[in-house]
């Protein structure tokens, strides 16, 4: 293989933006660093070289690296992408702009408190199984077929990175919206049997202009998303359903 | 005093919260998909100048009613205009609701178009200011229509776009209702989707080239036949004010 091919050599541009909005003396601005390209770089590889070798005071999430976690999604080039699987030979004019995401609260540079909105996005969607009982955790849950077991695990695949959110427009302009994860947790708990919330009962959750009927369907959601979560068919789905209510 | 509580604090007596979200999103696609399927209607017809005078002279007076009444009557014509600025009023006002409308919404709105490089983003924008115009440019166009029907035929029309000058209104606004009645028709099937569709990404990659060659096609159409009638109307400009009767002559002033 040669130089080229494994892209050795290729000096990366990366523009960072570095902020911290609890120092009043800190303001907003783009810091840049080169770095050398190694084979398979990724943003994690990249954003770690340049904190240990060119700013110690660089400010970024990590945790699994494999796109597992959901703590490592940025703006790429204006794009929201999980760093940890977004390679730098994606890039080939070797200018990388990473932006912290918008719509959450910012920490500093990269950082951005997604567990904030998550929590408050879980509390308002009751994401837990409702019951008229109480369970008996002492005996086996009720059977459920695989098919529709599948059904369900297939939107808990959810990472809750925070991407859909970050790349909606509508939940950029009103921060009220329950945005794609929202609504992907409620058609998760509609499809799932252990659950015994109605339709009526799921409408007072998300029946209103900051829920389903909020979103414009711009689709910005399915198209970033990184678990290829079937979002444009779950929220048409959870809007047929909704906009039944008489 | 159940709309005063609800008025204040957004939940019935019972309670829960309206349907009236529900129903005004119903209301919001049912009067896009009645306008857009009108427009695509609306071009074919007024495209009928392409196939000629007669053709389009024939085809007016079939919607003064000539099907179901002795002699043509213009107001049949005012009658379907009120309907359609009727629901065009109500699209307009339900629309308006998903506007950006603070400076930050509209910036935030501008900055993410920009950089996140998502078509269906970017023509939420297009739809939103097209629409925005056509508050103006359509009101105009359905104002005529609504107050001088009887004033639609090859020449009655020729002459308004081109001795009146109304070519420019229309120019503008045939792109716009264009996109934004396709655009729209593409997002309801985005929002609503198909309870049986087996694949909807497929059926999104579908439409989404439907989408582009109808805005394509309609354009092509719309365009042409704007064309036609100003040079009808050019050819026609010394003659301002006479009306056309098909095949066996002309007939002067202003009504037939």
């Amino acid at each position: 293989m040669s130089e080229k091919e494994i892209g050795k050599g290729r000096t990366l541009t990366f523009e960072i933006l570095k902020y911290t909005p609890s120092d009043p003396e800190s303001k907003p601005h783009f810091a840049t660093y080169r770095l050398e390209e190694t084979p398979g770089m990724t943003l994690f590889i990249a954003l770690n070289m340049i904190r240990e070798e060119q700013d110690p005071d660089l400010s970024f999430d990590f945790v699994c690296r494999a796109g597992i976690c959901g703590s490592c999604g940025m703006m790429v080039n204006g794009k929201p992408l999980l760093a940890c699987r977004t390679l730098t030979k994606d890039y080939p004019k070797g200018v990388i702009r990473l932006m912290p995401m918008p719509a959450f609260e910012l920490l500093k540079d990269l950082s951005v408190n997604t567990g904030r909105w998550m929590n408050g996005m879980s509390k308002r969607v009751e994401s837990w199984i409702h019951r008229s009982k109480e369970r008996d955790i002492s005996v086996l849950e009720e059977r459920v077929e695989p098919e529709i077991a599948e059904r369900t695990f297939e939107l808990d695949r959810c990472i809750e990175c925070g991407i859909c959110v970050a790349s909606c427009a509508t939940a950029l302009m009103r921060h009220d919206f329950v945005g794609a994860v929202g609504l992907n947790r409620i058609a998760r708990f509609y499809v799932d049997p252990h659950d015994e919330r109605s339709d009526e009962d799921f409408y007072e959750l998300i029946g209103d202009d900051n829920g389903i009927f909020g979103c414009m369907a711009l689709m910005a959601c399915e198209d970033h998303c990184p678990k290829k979560l079937p979002l444009q068919e779950k929220i048409a789905f959870m809007r047929r359903k909704m906009a039944s209510i008489k | 005093m159940r709309d005063y509580i609800y008025g204040y604090f957004g939940i019935s007596v019972e309670g829960r919260r309206s349907s009236k979200p529900a129903l005004l999103d119903r209301l919001q696609s049912i009067s896009g998909l009645i306008l857009a399927l009108f427009i695509v209607g609306h071009i074919f017809f007024t495209s009928s100048i392409l196939l000629g005078k007669d053709a389009m002279y024939a085809e007016t007076k079939l919607f003064e009613g000539t099907a179901f009444l002795d002699k043509p009557q213009p107001i049949v014509v005012s009658f379907a205009v009120l309907i359609i600025f009727s629901i065009f009023i109500l699209h307009a006002a339900l629309a308006m609701r998903k506007f950006p409308v603070r400076y930050r919404e509209y910036r935030v709105l501008y900055t993410h178009a920009a950089t996140l490089s998502h078509l269906e983003t970017k023509l939420w924008i297009v739809q939103a200011l097209s629409g925005f115009l056509m508050f103006f440019l359509a009101s105009v166009h359905l104002y005529l229509m609504l107050t001088i029907p009887d004033k639609i035929g090859p020449y009655a029309s020729s002459d308004r776009i081109y001795s009146d000058r109304m070519w420019i209104l229309y120019a503008l606004l045939m792109i716009m209702v264009i996109v934004h009645a396709m655009v729209g028709l593409y997002r309801l099937y985005l929002k609503w989707g198909i309870a049986s569709d087996p694949n909807p990404r497929r059926s999104r990659k579908v439409l989404k080239m439907v989408m582009i060659t109808a805005i394509l096609l309609l354009s092509v159409l719309g365009y042409s036949a704007l064309a036609t009638y100003m040079r009808i109307g050019y050819e026609h400009r010394e003659s301002y004010g006479e009306r056309y009767l098909p095949g066996n002559g002309i007939v002067k002033g202003d009504m037939e």
